[in-house]
């Protein structure tokens, strides 16, 4: 089959859909690959470098006449129009909030394949676009905003004084934000960052930022990504935000969720807060942005000098480094896609991954796709195991009956003589005296522990002698054979205590 | 000596030696928790027991010198005889196995010791029942003939139940869990008969000793019953628990008998024992509830679910002389297969071959390896292999990666990667020694027979392991000779 590699019709775009690397490796494959002319020129990839490695190149007609179609962008209405009726067609659809250009495909009778709708399971991330450039964006966020920061990041003491390091705080620590996390480290920033999923805490603390925490309880994600907050929990951390973003120097959001307007972190009477000369970088802008004053595409002043970027072509404008990483991933779909290497495209509906991304089959309407349950928690991923995870016990309740307990023993005490009381004080001291002194003993010692308790609790001696003088005839033979027994647990135990402990040494 | 005996101040003497002996003992158990300080624990508690025997004697001497009107004592002589006489015995018997007992059979021994305890927590509380002396109306009699009663209950479940431990530890009895139908209501039920025996017995004064009897018999059942459902492979646990019985049992004695010592002694034990237990159910992911109740054991009943795990490798001691000889660190695993085999000497002979070589040689010791908490440990030094280079599991588990060659000897379900991988393991959770991870692993084995818990090791199949069989014993003999010659 073949594959056409068309130029990005959108104003502006620099990426390609493949690169002289990429396009070899799907000739690898099986495939006859059709580059249009000048199509990567803007990523890096001039002709002749797809010359070089072999590859056709060919006109615009040429490559959206091909079997299968790969570009970035989703194909416009008109280009759907030039497509062949048997078409495949891939390409970047956000398809759940796309409704028309769904519509569109269904109606040119193509089957259409979404590379953001990769479920974020772990076979599939060798194919996770959104995870591709969410990285590299992220990395080019610090740059932006080092670019519009009229400071260094990195704190200095120098012969005309010192210079403070910048402090970087990034909201959401998704793919973008820990790559954002990352750089900003790496150039010296002081960083720092918030998740609602507290179970990423590690991951940031690993990047060598410090994680925010804001005192409230978080559900664990079941399907990968962050879910929007309830009104409840966004009023607990809205002051969290508030008090981050003012002592901020650089804020960099990545607060998005799947399919919904992205949640606004950061108002505007926080943004009059911070100090002149700062700078936001919305990477939510694509969705609405998580700022106030957001606006996509452009670079805001707000009235106290604080730079708002609201650029959502971050990715692109590291045109190469994506068009690289794009093109590896379609490979990688290829290669799932193409299990035999002999350059024919077979989908396999009983794949997630397959059925996942597949919008639209020969015409027929595919989205959305069942969903897919992901192992961002290890518990759920355990499907042999038929028993549901305990829910944590409640703290209190170890509390209500510690107070029950006290009680119901305040009652029976009010009634009880007082020897019995005076020795149930010396019980209690002693049980918890043996819980303290042996909660530390070392593994090693256990069995001569053991033996050496049990020696001791050859005690029981004692009972026996006091009763050995009775004149009760039963009595006394009982006690005698109660002192016999005891005795041989009480040297016995010793003895081999000591012939144990005889035996460890140290080298 | 008479005035001495009957002296207003003796009473206090004797409790000022109690209080003493009982400081004496917790600093026996403190001093057990560390190398350095086990020996002076040992010495701590053995002088405590003097003390306390001497003041107890003293006072059983002062109670049969005292005016004695209604004939309840027997005179000085007779009872320091008796006295005497049973210790004596009893002292002979104890150190003559104490001497003689192998470290191999250390947990039959320590299992046997309990059973004793219990015996004497069942006779001390109905020679206190027998006592004309004890008082039996009010309140004060109420909690007597109670504390009565629950001493002669935990007594008798220690004593049965040490005995089955001890008879499954010997093999003279079969180590697979009983498992009776209903077994779990069977305990209940016992508990519940010995509650309504307890309101007869404490309404019948004239035949209280019928309930009493009755209850004695259930309880003796209950022990029996609660041990025998348990598998030999967790006898560990078993064994730490019964630990903590016969501590309960001599507390409760001491109750009987109003005496502080017995109390503290016996509490002490009894928690001591208990904490152990819970330390090691948690290393093997059990719930300590299920382990006080019985028959946690037979849950681990064998998986019907086969599967293919691939073919074993072999190899012969004189390759696995080589690998050693080529290895920068050695870490050897040991499990109950050392013991039984009585490999620890010829193990540590290796480990002393290759220490000379410059060879980092370690053990790492699973918390439940063996049939005794520490029973390894206890091999190990036997054999003089220095403490300082056996390390436990949490100790070593990160290591292990770095490692070049892991000798597992006798261990298989502490070693099992199923209890990682495989939801479905009956051992699933349970924290294991993670040996895989070395670059190359021998596993001493006699066969590919599976282990205590019936599991299969996908370890023996996997890539960088490799199957050395026979006698563990033999087997390391070999090759030390090997490594003698090379």
């Amino acid at each position: 089959m073949r594959i056409g590699i068309p130029r990005e019709s959108k104003s502006g775009e620099t990426l390609v859909a493949a690169t002289a690397i990429t396009a070899a490796q799907l000739t690898a494959l099986g495939y006859e690959v059709v580059v249009e002319s000048g199509a990567g020129t803007l990523a890096d990839q001039p002709d002749s470098a797809f010359e070089a490695a072999g590859i056709a190149l060919g006109s615009a007609r040429d490559a959206w006449s091909c079997d299968v179609i790969v570009k970035v962008n989703a194909p416009t209405p008109a280009e759907i129009a030039t497509l062949r009726p048997s078409a495949t067609v891939v390409s970047l659809m956000a398809p759940a909030r796309s409704p028309e250009l769904v519509e569109q495909l269904t109606a040119a009778g193509v089957t259409a394949l979404a590379m953001d709708a990769v479920p974020r399971i772990s076979r599939a991330q060798s194919l996770d676009v959104l995870s591709s450039m969410a990285n590299v964006a992220g990395y080019r966020a610090v740059i932006e905003a080092a670019h519009a920061f009229g400071r260094q990041f990195t704190g200095q003491v120098t012969a005309a004084g010192k210079v403070p390091p910048a402090r970087v705080f990034v909201v959401g620590a998704g793919v973008a934000g820990l790559a954002a996390i990352g750089a900003a480290g790496s150039m010296g920033a002081i960083v720092r960052a918030f998740d609602v999923r507290p179970e990423v805490a590690e991951q940031v603390e690993s990047m060598g930022a410090q994680f925010v925490t804001v005192d409230m309880e978080q559900e664990v994600s079941s399907d990968g990504y962050a879910k929007e907050m309830t009104a409840e929990q966004e009023a607990a951390t809205a002051a969290m935000y508030d008090e981050e973003v003012r002592a901020a120097d650089i804020v960099i959001t990545t607060a998005l969720i799947p399919g919904r307007p992205a949640p606004v972190l950061v108002r505007a009477d926080t943004v009059a807060g911070m100090r002149s000369g700062s700078v936001i970088v919305d990477m939510a802008a694509v969705n609405g942005g998580n700022c106030e004053l957001t606006r996509a595409d452009e670079r805001v002043l707000s009235d106290n000098l604080v730079t708002i970027l609201g650029y959502t072509d971050l990715a692109s404008r590291l045109a190469a480094q994506t068009s690289q990483l794009y093109g590896t991933n379609v490979v990688n779909l290829f290669k799932l896609l193409t299990p035999d290497k002999d350059g024919q495209l077979t989908l396999d509906f009983d794949d997630v991954v397959q059925r996942g991304i597949t919008v639209v089959h020969d015409g027929s309407l595919m989205w959305p796709p069942p969903p897919v349950q992901v192992s961002a928690a290890p518990v759920a991923a355990a499907p042999e195991e038929p028993v549901a995870p305990k829910p944590p016990p409640d703290p209190r309740r170890k509390t209500y009956a510690a107070a029950l307990a006290a009680v119901t023993f305040l009652g029976l005490a009010a009634y009880a003589p007082a020897v019995f009381l005076n020795h149930f004080t010396v019980f209690a001291l002693a049980v918890f005296v043996g819980y303290y002194v042996i909660s530390n003993v070392a593994h090693a010692l256990h069995t001569p522990l053991m033996s050496e308790t049990n020696a001791i609790s050859g005690i029981i001696l004692v009972g026996g002698i006091l009763q050995v003088g009775s004149t009760n005839p039963a009595i006394a033979i009982l006690a005698t054979v109660a002192v016999l027994v005891a005795s041989i647990n009480i040297f016995g135990g010793f003895l081999v205590t000591l012939r144990m402990l005889e035996m460890f040494r140290k080298d | 000596m008479s005035d001495f005996l009957t002296s207003d101040q003796l009473p206090g003497l004797v409790q000022g030696g109690y209080i003493i002996a009982a400081v004496l003992f917790i600093g026996a158990l403190a001093g057990l928790s560390k190398h350095e300080t086990a020996k002076r624990g040992n010495l701590a508690g053995m002088a405590g027991m003097g003390i306390a025997l001497v003041a107890t004697v003293l006072l059983a001497a002062r109670q049969a010198e005292l005016p004695d009107p209604l004939d309840h004592w027997r005179g000085l002589g007779s009872t320091l005889a008796l006295i005497v006489v049973a210790m004596a015995i009893g002292a002979a018997i104890g150190a003559w196995r104490a001497r003689t007992v192998e470290m191999t059979g250390m947990p039959e021994l320590v299992a046997i010791l309990h059973s004793f305890v219990g015996i004497a927590a069942v006779l001390v509380g109905i020679n206190s029942f027998l006592d004309p002396e004890a008082p039996t109306t009010g309140s004060l009699g109420a909690i007597h003939e109670v504390e009565v009663f629950i001493g002669v209950f935990i007594g008798a479940v220690t004593f049965t139940g040490s005995i089955v431990a001890n008879l499954k530890l010997s093999a003279k009895m079969k180590s697979t869990p009983l498992a009776l139908p209903g077994r779990h209501l069977l305990n209940a039920g016992i508990l519940v008969l010995s509650v309504a025996l307890l309101v007869w017995f404490m309404n019948d004064h004239d035949n209280g000793i019928v309930p009493l009897l009755l209850m004695l018999a259930l309880a003796l059942l209950l022990g029996f019953h609660l041990v025998a459902a348990i598998g030999g492979g967790d006898m560990p646990v078993v064994v730490s628990m019964l630990n903590s019985y016969s501590g309960w049992a001599a507390a409760a004695a001491g109750f009987l008998l109003d005496n502080d010592l017995l109390i503290i002694t016996g509490s002490l034990v009894g928690s001591s024992g208990a904490i152990l237990s819970y330390i090691m159910c948690k290393a093997m992911n059990r719930s300590f509830i299920s382990v006080i109740a019985g028959g946690f054991g037979s849950d681990g009943a064998v998986s019907g679910e086969t599967r293919d795990y691939g073919e074993h490798r072999e190899i012969q001691a004189a390759e696995a002389a080589e690998l050693l000889a080529g290895a920068s660190s050695v870490v050897i695993t040991p499990g109950y297969g050392m013991a039984v085999a009585q490999a620890q000497y010829p193990v540590a002979e290796l480990t002393a071959k290759l220490r000379a070589r410059g060879i980092d040689v370690r053990f790492g010791i699973h918390p439940v390896a063996g049939r005794l908490p520490g029973h390894m440990n206890v091999l190990l030094a036997e054999a003089k292999v220095p403490y300082d280079i056996v390390l436990e599991m949490d100790e070593i588990n990160d290591d292990l990666a770095s490692v070049d060659v892991v000798l597992v000897i006798g261990a298989n379900d502490t070693v099992n990667p199923a209890a990682l991988d495989e939801p479905g393991s009956p051992i699933a959770g349970m924290p294991v020694l993670e040996v895989w991870k070395a670059h190359d692993v021998i596993v001493f084995k006699r066969s590919m027979a599976t282990g205590y818990a019936g599991v299969q090791n996908p370890l023996f199949f996997k890539d960088n392991s490799r199957m050395l069989f026979g006698d563990a014993k033999e087997r390391v003999e070999d090759i030390v000779r090997a490594l003698s010659t090379t």
